[in-house]
């Protein structure tokens, strides 16, 4: 069975269709890049997927369950969590701040034991600051944990955001666009960080434009184009196809051309 | 020179400190105007850190403080008015309550569960509600539950009002009170659920996007909120000994949102120290009124407050922040 299970998947926005009939499985430890030109329908996807938009129709199952209709805090505790293309952090919280709140669904919410700090209010709150702070350290940003989130460099930016999403504990990380704004190196690091945590047994979908990094990175390929799904596979087969490689790199072919 | 940073628990024995020796000093002055205006003075720092967290911690806009003040006064009323005037002033009320006399304590607690309950219900409906939408449907709050006052005359004698409610909140009452508001605020704000609702404020998507129930903290938020306003709304009457359905209306409502925008919204030093000085500032402003006879330059000084505040220093005095305190 696969992890996450889309399908016939469409999403209308007012006449514009943004997604149709797209249909594809993420394999439990997979590492998937999910690639396609502009307007592909890649964030769409995303944002379907982790109920941040309704589907219009299709369905989205999620480790055995049927997740369509679920809300998107509801599918993040059942372990989906996810990263923005443009970056969502909370600019007025430090960063340590920022990765604790997202490790808030693991804690108990009770609002008494926080009011007359009953037994288990200080343990728990202490679980969700080594969370936190294992989380930084993984994304090798403890050195800037009591900096406000707003303060930082791009780069590290969005490494609070993955931070901040691997403090949910979740089975399966949607990543868009994570090394958008990065230098070089950041990405080097992004790509190291990456593999590390889909070794150690995460599954990882992520949305990226750099073929290079995709093809170093990623085991498999879903190509999406104008909403609809081109093909999917390995990623050496998926990116010798004439089909892909007219869609995905034709503007780089005009170039040359 | 080193910044000044308590630890919280210095903080905490500090604002106790601060607060005995306000209320023993003010007390033993035996002056009463300013026992009165201490009073006011402290139950507005309560509205004021209750809505930072309502509307401050999770980026709500609520308007409806007033409302739940008048709930939480006629409800604890009906249980602290003299006995033997109660057939008088509330023919309607049922005999069994009647016949009930409540210290004001427990009578202020009831109506402010009273009004933490209605915030519950009316909360399911609003909170949802974005901005500027949800201030509109609290302000029309207010406007129902005055007509509502005015109209069950047999609980509240209508627009005429209840007087001769016995004056029995004490400075020590209002002061203990004041300082649990601050403490249980405080303890939200720095603990995993008070992080929960400033990501809320900050991007909710992005929140409910990693677990966050968005909808349940506000609907925690707003229901504290009403429930601490209840509480200050039951205390008032017994402060100033009347209450009528106009009592805690519009401009109450629109003082505690320039008092928050002043402190930071979020803040809950600011919101004390902004609410000290505005009383501060529209008491004297009152005196300065009565002597030359031009009624009405404290509420234009505290609108151009807020107008210069918006312009120029929009996060107010501390932002989020919480000054001259450590925190994590």
């Amino acid at each position: 069975m696969s992890q996450l299970h889309v399908r016939k998947l469409s999403k209308m926005f007012g006449g514009v269709q943004a997604l149709s009939d797209v249909d594809f499985s993420v394999e439990k430890g997979d590492l998937v890049g999910l690639i396609g030109p502009n307007g592909a329908g890649k964030t769409t996807a995303f944002n379907v997927v982790t109920g941040v938009m309704a589907a219009t129709s299709g369905g989205v199952e999620f480790e055995g369950t049927d997740v369509t209709h679920f809300s998107p805090e509801r599918r993040a505790r059942l372990g989906m969590t996810r990263t923005f293309q443009n970056i969502r952090l909370f600019d007025d919280m430090t960063v340590r701040q920022n990765v604790m709140a997202g490790a808030h669904a693991r804690a108990g919410r009770s609002l008494l034991h926080c009011v007359f700090g009953l037994p288990g209010h200080r343990a728990a709150e202490q679980r969700i600051r080594d969370i936190a702070d294992r989380m930084l350290e993984r994304t090798g940003l403890t050195e800037l944990a009591t900096r406000n989130a707003s303060e930082l460099s791009y780069g590290d930016r969005r490494r609070v955001e993955i931070a901040r999403a691997l403090a949910g504990a979740p089975t399966l990380l949607l990543l868009d666009e994570p090394a958008a704004g990065m230098t070089d190196t950041e990405k080097g690091r992004l790509s190291k960080l990456v593999s590390s945590l889909n070794e150690d047994g995460l599954t990882i979908v992520l949305v990226e434009h750099n073929v290079r990094m995709i093809a170093a990175l990623c085991k498999r390929l879903v190509v999406l184009n104008k909403g609809e799904l081109l093909t999917s596979g390995a990623v050496d087969e998926v990116l010798r196809m004439p089909e892909v490689k007219t869609v995905y790199l034709g503007r780089r072919r005009t170039e040359v051309v | 020179m080193k910044r000044l940073a308590l630890t919280p628990i210095q903080a905490f024995f500090l604002l106790v400190a601060a607060m005995g020796v306000l209320v023993l000093a003010v007390e033993a002055s035996g002056n009463g105007y300013f026992q009165t205006f201490t009073a006011l003075m402290l139950v507005n720092v309560m509205l004021a850190v209750s809505l930072t967290m309502t509307n401050g911690f999770t980026g709500m806009f609520s308007l409806g403080h007033p409302a739940f003040m008048t709930m939480g006064a006629y409800v604890a009323v009906l249980f602290t008015y003299p006995v033997g005037r109660k057939g008088f002033a509330m023919p309607a009320l049922p005999e069994v309550i009647a016949q009930i006399h409540l210290p004001l304590p427990v009578a202020a607690l009831v109506g402010g569960l009273f009004a933490a309950l209605m915030g519950w219900l009316i909360g399911r409906l609003v909170v949802h509600l974005q901005t500027h939408y949800l201030a509109v449907a609290t302000l029309g709050l207010i406007i129902v539950v005055q007509t509502f006052a005015l109209n069950l005359d047999g609980f509240t004698r209508g627009g005429r009002g209840l007087t001769g409610i016995p004056r029995e909140a004490t400075l020590a009452l209002i002061g203990v009170s004041t300082v649990l508001v601050i403490v249980l605020c405080w303890r939200i704000k720095h603990a995993s659920l008070g992080r929960a609702m400033l990501a809320v404020r900050e991007n909710e998507m992005a929140a409910r996007c990693f677990g966050i129930d968005a909808f349940r903290l506000k609907i925690t938020a707003f229901v504290l909120g009403a429930g601490i306003a209840g509480f200050c709304g039951a205390l008032l009457p017994h402060v100033v000994s009347v209450m009528s359905p106009k009592s805690f209306g519009l401009i109450l409502a629109f003082n505690l949102i320039a008092i928050i925008v002043v402190g930071g919204q979020g803040s809950i030093l600011g919101a004390v120290i902004a609410a000290v000085f505005i009383s501060l500032g529209s008491e004297s402003l009152r005196m300065v009124e009565e002597s030359t006879g031009v009624y009405g330059v404290t509420q234009v000084i505290v609108a151009v407050a807020l107008i210069s505040f918006l312009l120029v220093r929009p996060k107010g005095l501390f932002g989020l922040k919480e000054p001259f305190i450590r925190t994590s």
